[in-house]
């Protein structure tokens, strides 16, 4: 249960730093944290007290006691897929630099030209 | 092992508060590599190796990218002193973290306890894994087999990411001034 | 971005197909041990950022990488398509593992699991031709060139 309420912690202060921070990039990084938390919370519902990694070899027993797979296999993807959004944010980004030659997002929402 | 869970989990909540608050942008990203890090040893405790794997890799990648987005734009961060506006957001900061928190409790008390999950829907895939799908990875045979839409699915939504980041950096853009 | 100093291009040298191999290792085994279609693919596309990260960019500015890495993530998803679209072919429903699968009594070998390694490999190879472009539209191409 503890442990629960310190991965919701993590995602609070990912989201803490989505909302309030004003450099794009201390946008991106709290977007991270946010996935590590999701990620990180997945994994812990699905374990199980002495279960084994599930993967069958040849010399386990008939009956021992393997660990939730569901919630592994969505996080799989999952963490590829988060790279790949944070590789888009970060694009998009230098491309807001480049034209506006800041990162603060107050200047930003002032359209030029 | 709980021990070391938990303090783990701590050392990314101290990771990730460093990555946020720091004033030089190169060293919030370095701290945010610490978290994802940590994160691998807490996925290896929690007896998941496919995840331990790929979060490794990933976490290695998306420190290069980041790097590399900082070294073309700028290092500095653009946060104001420690001055009484700041002070204020966060302790409303941390009232609503405190707020949320209490709410959710009384969520998390139904969820099944720590250690002891009700696999009702794991059950057959684990009984039925090797002898239909003739793999030995359960975690690949329930992503590639008896949910392989979903992996459809995902497999084409990178595909978007990455054209999406290819044609954005791609396209000839206006100078400034 | 400047390359580096000689011994790490020489370490480099020497490690980048390690890493290649090691990549293809995991997406072939990946019905067998941890592993699979994504890790792999992220692996693979470790080893060719490393190589790009010690040669430094000008070195590459000069071939076609970005169309040859778009061309064979395209490829790989189009694959990963082709083999849902199999099942269809054969007769039965859509997506559905239609390669016989091991005789009984031997599960654990290469070529066993029907249509997961396969699909491992389309994964595989999309999700590295995919990373590796991201990495070279950031770090090696210049603003408003045509790859």
């Amino acid at each position: 249960m503890i442990v629960y309420s310190l991965a919701i912690v993590l995602f609070l202060v990912g989201l803490y730093g989505v909302l309030v921070k004003r450099n794009l990039f201390k946008i991106l990084i709290g977007l991270s944290v946010v996935e590590y938390a999701v990620n990180l919370l997945f994994a812990l519902i699905g374990y199980r007290q002495g279960g084994a990694a599930p993967i069958r070899t040849a010399g386990l027993a008939a009956d021992t006691v393997f660990v939730d797979p569901i919630p592994q296999a969505l996080v799989l993807t999952a963490i590829v897929i988060g790279l790949a959004t944070t590789a888009l944010l970060a694009a998009v980004a230098v491309r807001i630099y480049e034209k506006y030659d800041t990162f603060d997002v107050r200047k930003i929402r002032k359209l030029r030209g | 092992m709980l021990t070391v869970l938990i303090l783990l989990i701590v050392l990314m909540i101290l990771g990730a508060v460093v990555a946020l608050e720091s004033r030089d942008l190169l060293s919030g990203v370095i701290s945010l590599g610490i978290c994802g890090f940590a994160l691998t040893i807490a996925f290896l405790l929690l007896q998941a190796p496919d995840l331990a794997i790929v979060q490794i890799i990933v976490e290695t990648l998306t420190l290069v990218i980041l790097i590399a987005a900082i070294l073309k734009t700028t290092r500095e961060d653009t946060s104001e002193p420690l001055g009484f506006r700041k002070i204020l957001l966060w302790g409303m900061g941390l009232v609503a973290i405190a707020a949320f928190l209490l709410v959710t409790v009384g969520v998390l008390r139904h969820l099944p306890p720590f250690g002891a999950p009700e696999l009702r829907m794991a059950q057959p895939y684990i009984d039925g894994g090797l002898p239909q799908t003739g793999a030995a990875n359960l975690v690949a045979a329930i992503i590639l087999d008896y949910r392989g839409y979903d992996t459809l699915g995902e497999a084409t939504v990178l595909f978007t990411a990455v054209a999406g980041t290819v044609a954005v950096l791609r396209s000839v853009g206006r100078k400034h001034a | 971005m400047r390359g580096m100093t000689i011994i790490v291009q020489a370490i480099s040298r020497l490690m980048a197909p390690a890493i290649f191999l090691l990549g293809v290792y995991v997406v072939l085994h990946g019905h067998l041990t941890p592993g699979g279609g994504f890790a792999g693919g992220v692996l693979i596309a470790g080893a060719f950022v490393l190589l790009v990260l010690a040669f430094g960019s000008e070195e590459w500015r000069s071939r076609a990488l970005n169309w040859n890495a778009t061309a064979l993530e395209s490829f790989g998803l189009f694959f990963f398509w082709f083999l849902a679209v199999l099942g269809m072919v054969q007769g039965v429903q859509f997506f559905v593992n239609v390669i016989a699968k091991s005789e009984p009594g031997t599960p654990y070998r290469l070529f066993s699991a029907g249509i997961i390694p396969l699909c491992n490999t389309a994964i595989g190879i999309e999700v590295a031709a995919g990373l590796f472009s991201i990495f070279i539209c950031l770090a090696v191409m210049k603003m408003g060139e045509k790859p």
